[in-house]
């Protein structure tokens, strides 16, 4: 699939405190940015297993963002920390999967930060774009008979 | 042969040998088995053919233990012939149950293991460049057939229903005698069920109390860089041990040996991917709030694919490496 007509699936776990806020903030004041990502609420980014990570990308996601408050500012202390050291070791060991490291990205959104937010998914899609699918297999023994 | 014993089998796919080493190593314990059952098929040990297995019923086989992960067309048809004949099939040991450290395999393909194996390896040996053929015409007009190998290995469920597991690499005598006694007496847990306890080793293990109340670890060290301590927590030494991430009921056989868990038991029933929850637990250990910083603790975990997923990567969510990236 060429990049101009791929359209990239991603996926937005994004804290209830600062970036949902964030994102909800650039949906009230009718901020425009690329509708390719899927918002995911979760209570801290530090809630954002790994397993939920590599299941998205399984199923389906070309792009992952992760998106928590401030270093410092997070509601439960040091959640953001967890999800920062999380993203750094994930990230390298994605790529021993093929999986490129620019897939899965991290960002700080705080409530008031509409205009990052808007940023990031613009950047981010676009990105993804110039990367292109990530056709991750099913992995079943039916899938090599027919290769 | 009395006809009331059940029949039971054994079979081995892409594994070392070492499950079937563990039936030894139950000792005297054997011939209680032995008195209870008719071993019906046992390749390693017994003087049966596939076309004796293909002659008996449907069905008639109380139960297959199947070892080792499956990689190619040989083994698939064998499990799918030892299914159609088994009451229960139990996938024994850590290959077949998870796909094993053959599983590893899954971060290369056939083209590239084939390249290793029979061309780049220094102990190679192979000027005309053969590599195996799936068939060979001879010259009197005879054809030889060698099974296909395949790109991926597998683990024993994706490619048959299994109906227990046994883990370990391999598993321990305690675990196979409970696990056939209940066979024996009917005391069976529900379908699907890994036979040992359903939760994590540091519940079991003796060096838990050693563990601080906060483990912070700065650097990653590997078990030769470093003398260990015999008594204390392996990540408070710094050093990876799946433990946490890893179902009890091996007795903590490498502990004992002063050597961090390694994770072949696989994950709890309450975790879909071994490799990717260690790493959440890990990671959130790391001793920095600095990015820079966690950047290089980092660095110094050499391989972490290959080490949370030791065990366990044909039956993790990923599966493989993406195909297309195999170089």
């Amino acid at each position: 699939m060429s990049s101009e007509n791929f359209d990239p699936t991603l996926i937005g776990f994004l804290c209830t405190w600062c970036s949902y806020t964030g994102a909800d903030l650039a949906g009230t004041a009718r901020m425009t940015y690329s509708p390719n990502i899927r918002i995911i609420r979760v209570m801290c980014s530090g809630r954002v297993d790994p397993q939920f990570v590599i299941k998205a990308f399984k199923e389906g996601a070309d792009g992952i963002l992760i998106s928590g408050c401030h270093p410092g500012d997070c509601h439960y202390k040091e959640g953001n920390y967890k999800a920062l050291r999380r993203h750094r070791l994930l990230r390298k060991m994605l790529e021993q999967f093929g999986i490129e490291k620019e897939r899965l990205r991290l960002e700080w959104v705080s409530a008031a930060e509409g205009a990052k937010f808007q940023n990031v998914c613009d950047e981010f899609t676009e990105q993804i774009k110039e990367l292109g699918p990530l056709n991750i297999m099913k992995g079943d023994i039916n899938e090599y008979r027919e290769a | 042969m009395s006809t009331e014993k059940p029949k039971v089998a054994f079979y081995w796919c892409a594994s070392c040998g070492g499950c079937e080493e563990a039936v030894i190593d139950l000792a005297e314990d054997i011939l209680k088995v032995t008195a209870a059952v008719d071993i019906v098929f046992w390749p390693v040990a017994m003087d049966f053919k596939k076309t004796d297995v293909e002659a008996m019923e449907d069905g008639s086989i109380a139960v297959s233990f199947i070892n080792g992960a499956v990689r190619n067309s040989e083994q698939e048809e064998m499990v799918n012939l030892l299914r159609r004949k088994s009451g229960l099939v139990v996938a024994f040991g850590s290959c077949s149950h998870l796909g094993g450290i053959p599983g590893l395999a899954n971060f290369w393909n056939r083209k590239t293991i084939f390249n290793s194996s029979y061309h780049t390896s220094p102990s190679t040996d192979n000027p005309e460049g053969t590599i195996p053929q799936e068939k060979h015409i001879m010259e009197d007009g005879k054809e030889l057939t060698l099974p296909r190998f395949y790109d991926t290995v597998y683990t024993l469920d994706q490619v048959i229903d299994v109906d227990y597991y046994l883990p370990g690499c391999a598993p321990p005598k305690h675990l196979i005698m409970t696990a056939i006694t209940a066979i024996l007496e009917g005391k069976l847990p529900s379908k699907g069920a890994v036979l040992s306890p359903n939760k994590s080793l540091c519940d079991d293990c003796g060096r838990n109390d050693s563990k601080p109340e906060k483990l912070a670890i700065k650097a990653v060290k590997r078990p030769w860089e470093v003398e260990m301590d015999n008594e204390k927590c392996f990540l408070a030494q710094g050093i990876i041990c799946m433990g946490p991430a890893t179902r009890s009921g091996c007795e903590e056989r490498c502990i004992l040996g002063n050597m961090p868990c390694r994770g072949c038991f696989g994950p709890t029933d309450q975790v879909y991917d071994q490799g990717a929850k260690f790493l959440g637990a890990f990671a959130s250990l790391l001793d920095s709030d600095d990015e820079e910083e966690i950047e290089k603790i980092v660095n110094t975990i050499v391989d972490p694919a290959g080490t949370f997923y030791r065990f366990s990567l044909p039956s993790s969510i990923l599966r493989r490496k993406r195909m297309e990236t195999v170089k």
